[in-house]
């Protein structure tokens, strides 16, 4: 981890810092140009101009190196899985993932030897944007929900559990 | 000296350029999570095994001769527009002497490709 991350209390110089920290991470949420079903068809819808996922700094990047967010839009094959899971670990972390769909959360309709049910067993899933598919308003719900969970991140401060071992 | 203080601005600017980019880069490195691992390592290719001649980072030695005969003629290229634009003032003379350089090049350009240097399949 981090040289500084977590070792810091919470007080109210580190809750500034943190708070700026993650206004700066949750306003430049980057997710990978990455459509695997129908569902990337409304997430390209919402990133262009008429519901413009730009205004909320989310910008899609064509490399994982460059992003923060996978959206993992449709249906998640047991052959695509691989691809998935090496796609996500090639994110730089912070990295975050957002499940969108039913397909994607759950395997959806497709309870079949070929699909994984819910791209949970693969990455750690952090918002699942119900819907067959999603409307672009339910997906920038979803990064609003990611977003507000960011701002509550301990990125300097100790995680609670662990000042509280510590007391 | 008067001379090297007219250009204090540009050193200034210089060194705040300088001095951003280290403190943006020190201060990341102490922010950032660093967790590096083998999967996260290995080279991007779409998330799919890399393939083909080129993925073990080495290419073909043709690239280098095709690089060189590139540079060659776009330097050749770069001569000749300067070349073109005082023409009218360098006479005959100067006409002539750019056949003449065209001409080196071009002795060289057919011993590259005598020599094969422009065959892709060996």
């Amino acid at each position: 981890m981090g040289v500084l991350e977590n070792r810091f209390p919470d007080n109210v110089f580190f809750s500034t810092a943190d708070s700026i920290i993650n206004w700066s991470r949750k306003s430049s949420l980057w997710p990978e140009t990455f459509g695997i079903a129908c569902c990337a068809i409304e997430m390209i819808s919402a990133g262009c101009s008429r519901y413009d996922l730009d205004r909320m700094g989310v910008v899609f990047r064509p490399s994982p190196r460059q992003s923060d967010v996978m959206i993992i839009a449709g249906t998640v094959t047991k052959k695509f899985a691989p691809v998935v899971r090496r796609l996500y670990d090639q994110m730089p972390e912070p990295r975050w993932v957002v499940a969108m769909g039913t397909c994607a959360i759950s395997g959806g309709v497709y309870n079949t030897y070929a699909v994984v049910q819910g791209s949970e067993l693969i990455v750690p899933v952090d918002v699942h944007v119900p819907g067959c598919p999603p409307r672009p308003e339910a997906l920038i719900h979803g990064l609003l929900l990611l977003q507000e969970k960011i701002m509550r991140t301990h990125v300097l401060r100790k995680e609670p559990e662990q000042a509280a071992t510590q007391a | 000296m008067l001379m090297l203080l007219d250009y204090l601005p540009i050193f200034l600017m210089v060194a705040a350029a300088i001095g951003l980019c280290l403190f943006i880069l020190a201060a990341g490195s102490l922010l950032r999570p660093s967790n590096p691992y083998p999967e996260k390592n290995r080279p991007y290719e779409c998330g799919v095994d890399h393939t083909g001649e080129a993925s073990g980072g080495l290419f073909r030695v043709h690239y280098f001769v095709v690089a060189i005969l590139f540079v060659v003629f776009d330097v050749e290229a770069m001569f000749l527009f300067p070349w073109a634009v005082v023409l009218q003032d360098i006479g005959f003379i100067g006409y002539l002497e750019m056949f003449v350089f065209i001409f080196l090049l071009l002795v060289g350009f057919a011993y590259a490709w005598i020599k094969g240097a422009l065959e892709w399949e060996s």
